[in-house]
């Protein structure tokens, strides 16, 4: 029907100003309804543009859309010499026909298409119709989103038209609740708390923003019973809010308990299994985010493939200086924990020198690929984004990778077997010194894989392993050493406790009141939450 | 070995000590001469101390003295504390916040009660923690108090639940590292970030004046001589010997019938409460203290001074301390790239070649090329069999 409509005015038009689109001098001549239209605009007054534009929302052109959002906008111009449509963006001005860059002599050059009050409610009114009959569900939505905001763009009949033609259930939902913002402005008190009704339970926060304005006004002129409706409907919402915020935190704490999981699970194995305390443990993870910002200096044209590459990259970089390490200084120092934590806290002050002398002490640039960037939206108040869910299955997989390493390798079986009882296995004939090696360059291997997930979150500088690891050794001690699970375990709560905090009690009180927590907790079980048992546990 | 020497017991305590001795004796010169140097001879003459270079000795004494305190309870009785940096800074809040009230209405906001910082938070009145501080005697009663009180829960809890090794150096240092959390924030009202700064006088002595930084420093001398004999004392007594049992086999004092956790928790709240001395004699010479003081690696760097002069001799700990800063002093000035690769160097090869320290350098030579038994300080097995099976 509508087509029918646009089909005589796109002749119409054509037929009419034929002699104002033939007058165009510029190179591109696009014989359009659009185009005659605009240029008609350009000599029209505020009178003649409304009749215009309101012609302007019935023909059917693709570029029409973005016409009257540019012109919304205040961004539509016209060259002054060859009547050239131009939009005047923020960093460029091109024409709005090609898309082609305009180059001016001066700003001059140019003019602006003005548009006023009453002007902008036809273009909004018409965006809205020709989003909301958009062919793509997306933009459908978008349209429906932005209505609540702004319910009087739409009249009431393309409204019911739209809501009778909308396949799309969430954007039918959405559509519903445009609906019931209109129908709070109804003359008659059951329109109004049918839209109340519409409106209860919703949680964009637009909706919100309309119920309150509903409620003021409804408890100004004393109407209760409507007021009553207004009240249980906000109550819901507020509940679902908190809901949802609770969800949020939990989810934020869970992301931060697997960058935790992940920063300290090498260390559950160099201090846990080998009861080395490896003061340079943030340095591995130090070196695994540079050896990302390497890779990805190497590879600059993949950035989405840098980070695959430089998982394995990271862990042979950090395990290779891990047994390093060893070999050097860790292997002199066995059965003397406190000796190798000053040696080690030296190693790290090297490393973190080294690094800053050979990169610089500045924080490197790590780019982030795009299939990491964006969110998941369970609902308008609650949204998840990907790379914090990247991280959580990342340090899962890790775990569950190193879990198998121990359990069904015989090089996790022999690791095993020098944890329990060195000298028995190595008349059985492990080499021990050899499994020391590789048990720290494992260690230190995850570390740097975990780098390369911290690269994602945090900003790559000499000083970031500083950061992780007092909070590695606070998760691994919590957990209790030699146990994975009570890795996992530990830096779960740790990190949900800390995140379910913050709300109330702000980020570094959260933080202080978990290592209070933790100095606390020591003093009950010394040997953290799941504690190994037999000859094992006294050596700590 | 050498002949007992009977007498009063400090006469003991210093005639037994040759070492010691010979330290003691150099310490006080320095603290009788420098400040001499600076006062009587004038700007330009060969004799004359800059007050640039006696402020930067008199920090060193203040390390010194927290080396002593740092090596009373891990030379001595195995508890490595990752922490002590802590109550040294404690301290120091204490004399900082005498300090601060001794501007009076001389800040920039010329408030008469509250410090400047405090009037830039619009606060209204004095936080009752900051009462009495403006008696310099409740200040100093404050710098031996508050470490000590600190130490004194910390150690009871952690003690009696026999939190060893290094499960117990990493709560210190969790400790410290939440007390730095802490006095981060403004609202704790130690002044947040800044910490506490621009101090006018002392004891209505004007502190930018050289016979005031001369007093400040012969007090450091003294107190690390004091701090030194008290450390001494504890070690040689009866009591010193049960620390050093418990430091090589804590399990066994503890068969034996000894309280273990009670003499660990006497030694540990003294060594708190000589770095909480050593703070507060710190910060008038520097004339800041800011959360900075509590960073985590600042408690280990103390370890290291102990490390390097020679765990479990006291006077090793003067040496190292004192060593170790004249190092980071000159390094950072001349080549700032390779201070840390000289400290972490520094850590690495005390601990891999020199588990005695300087101090056991000679007793070490001798050993290796002229094996003729004899070690260095009057036995003290530093590491053969200290550390192994906590």
């Amino acid at each position: 029907m509508l087509s029918v409509i646009q089909r005589t005015v796109l002749l119409f038009a054509c037929v009419m100003y034929p002699v104002v689109a033939g007058a165009d001098a510029s190179p591109e001549k696009p014989n359009t309804a659009l185009h005659a239209i605009a240029q008609e605009l350009i000599d029209a007054g505020f009178r003649e543009k409304q009749a215009l534009t309101e012609r302007l929302t019935t023909i059917e052109d693709p570029n029409t859309l973005k016409f009257m959002q540019v012109m919304v906008d205040g961004d539509l111009y016209y060259r002054k010499d060859d009547r050239v449509i131009v939009i005047n963006g923020d960093d460029a001005i091109t024409s709005f026909f090609t898309g082609k860059e305009v180059v001016l002599k001066s700003k001059r050059d140019i003019k602006k298409i003005s548009v006023n009050n009453k002007l902008r409610i036809v273009l909004r009114g018409g965006i809205a119709r020709l989003q909301v009959f958009s062919d793509d569900p997306e933009q459908r939505m978008q349209a429906a989103v932005n209505l609540l905001k702004s319910a009087d763009d739409l009249d009431p009949e393309t409204l019911e038209q739209a809501l009778n033609t909308e396949k799309n259930t969430d954007v039918n939902e959405v559509l519903l609740l445009v609906k019931g913002i209109r129908l709070l402005d109804a003359d008659n008190e059951a329109q109004r708390l049918e839209g109340i009704s519409l409106l209860s339970g919703s949680l964009y926060p637009d909706v919100r923003g309309a119920l309150a304005n509903f409620q003021r006004s409804a408890e100004a002129d004393g109407r209760t019973t409507e007021l009553q409706a207004v009240n249980e409907a906000i109550e819901k919402i507020e509940s679902l809010l908190t809901l949802n915020s609770v969800a949020e935190n939990l989810y934020f704490g869970l992301a931060l308990g697997a960058v935790l999981l992940l920063a300290a699970i090498g260390l559950a194995i160099t201090f846990g299994v080998m009861g080395v305390i490896n003061m340079a443990h943030g340095e591995m993870i130090m070196l695994g985010a540079y050896t990302t910002y390497v890779v990805q200096q190497l590879m600059p044209d993949h950035i989405g493939m840098s980070l695959v590459v430089a998982i394995p990259a990271a862990f042979l970089v950090s395990g290779l200086v891990g047994i390093a390490i060893e070999r050097g200084v860790i292997r002199h120092l066995y059965g003397r924990p406190l000796e190798t934590l000053l040696a080690t806290f030296g190693i790290s002050l090297v490393l973190q020198q080294a690094v800053r002398s050979v990169f610089s002490p500045l924080n490197r640039e790590v780019a982030t690929p795009d299939w990491m960037a964006g969110t998941f939206m369970i609902n308008p108040a609650l949204e998840l984004t990907f790379n914090r869910l990247y991280i959580i299955i990342f340090s899962l997989l890790v775990l569950a990778l190193l879990a198998l390493v121990l359990k069904r390798t015989l090089f996790g079986l022999q690791m095993r077997a020098v944890t329990m009882n060195r000298p028995m296995a190595s008349s059985m004939g492990i080499r021990t010194g050899w499994v020391d090696a590789l048990t720290f360059g494992l260690g230190s291997g995850i570390a740097g894989i975990a780098g390369v997930a911290l690269s994602q979150l945090t900003n790559v500088g000499p000083n970031m392993g500083q950061a992780y690891i007092i909070d590695s050794f606070m998760v691994v001690v919590f957990g209790g050493v030699g146990n994975l699970w009570g890795t996992l375990v530990g830096a779960m709560s740790l990190g949900v406790v800390n995140k379910l905090l913050e709300p109330w009690a702000g980020a570094v009180v959260a933080k202080i009141l978990v290592l209070i927590f933790i100095i606390l907790f020591i003093q009950k079980r010394p040997r953290g939450l799941f504690a190994l048992k037999g000859r094992a546990a006294d050596m700590g | 070995m050498k002949q007992e020497i009977k007498g009063g017991p400090l006469t003991r305590l210093i005639m037994n000590d040759v070492a010691g001795r010979r330290m003691m004796a150099i310490i006080l010169a320095i603290a009788v001469i420098v400040p001499f140097c600076n006062l009587m001879f004038p700007e330009g003459s060969a004799f004359h101390v800059s007050t640039y270079t006696m402020t930067l000795l008199g920090k060193y004494l203040c390390y010194a003295l927290l080396a002593v305190a740092v090596d009373l309870i891990w030379g001595y009785c195995g508890i490595l504390s990752l922490g002590h940096g802590a109550f040294f800074a404690l301290g120091g809040y204490a004399m900082g916040m005498y300090l601060m009230r001794q501007i009076g209405d001389r800040g920039v906001y010329a408030n008469p009660e509250l410090p400047d910082f405090m009037v830039f938070l619009n606060w209204t009145e004095l936080p009752w923690y900051w009462y009495g501080f403006d008696q310099f005697w409740f200040a100093m009663v404050m710098v031996l108090a508050a470490p000590g009180i600190l130490a004194f829960v910390f150690g009871a809890l952690a003690f009696r639940s026999r939190v060893t090794g290094v499960y117990l150096s990493i709560i210190t240092q969790a400790l410290t590292y939440a007390l730095l959390l802490a006095f981060f924030r403004n609202d704790m009202g130690f002044g947040g970030n800044n910490g506490l700064t621009d101090f006018k006088d002392i004891l209505g002595f004007d502190l930018q004046a050289d016979s005031t930084r001369a007093a400040l420093f012969f007090a450091s001398g003294i107190a690390l001589i004091l701090g030194y004999l008290i450390s001494r004392f504890i070690v040689t007594s009866k009591l010193g010997r049960v620390l050093v049992a418990i430091r090589d086999s804590e399990s066994r004092a503890r068969f034996l019938g000894y309280r273990v956790e009670w003499y660990k928790l006497f030694v540990f709240v003294v060594s708190a409460m000589l770095a909480g001395v050593a703070g507060a004699l710190y910060v008038p010479q520097v004339g800041i203290i800011n959360p900075g003081e509590f960073a985590p690696i600042n408690s280990i760097e103390m370890i290291i001074w102990v490390a390097v002069g020679g765990r479990g001799t006291l006077f090793g700990a003067v040496i190292g301390a004192v060593l170790v800063n004249y190092a980071k002093t000159y390094f950072t000035g001349a080549f700032a790239e390779l201070w840390l690769f000289m400290l972490g160097g520094l850590f690495v090869l005390t601990t891999l070649y020199l588990p005695k320290g300087v101090v056991g350098l000679w007793a070490q030579i001798k050993d290796k090329f002229f094996s003729s038994g004899g070690g260095g300080q009057s036995g003290k097995p530093a590491t053969d069999n200290a550390e192994g099976k906590i």
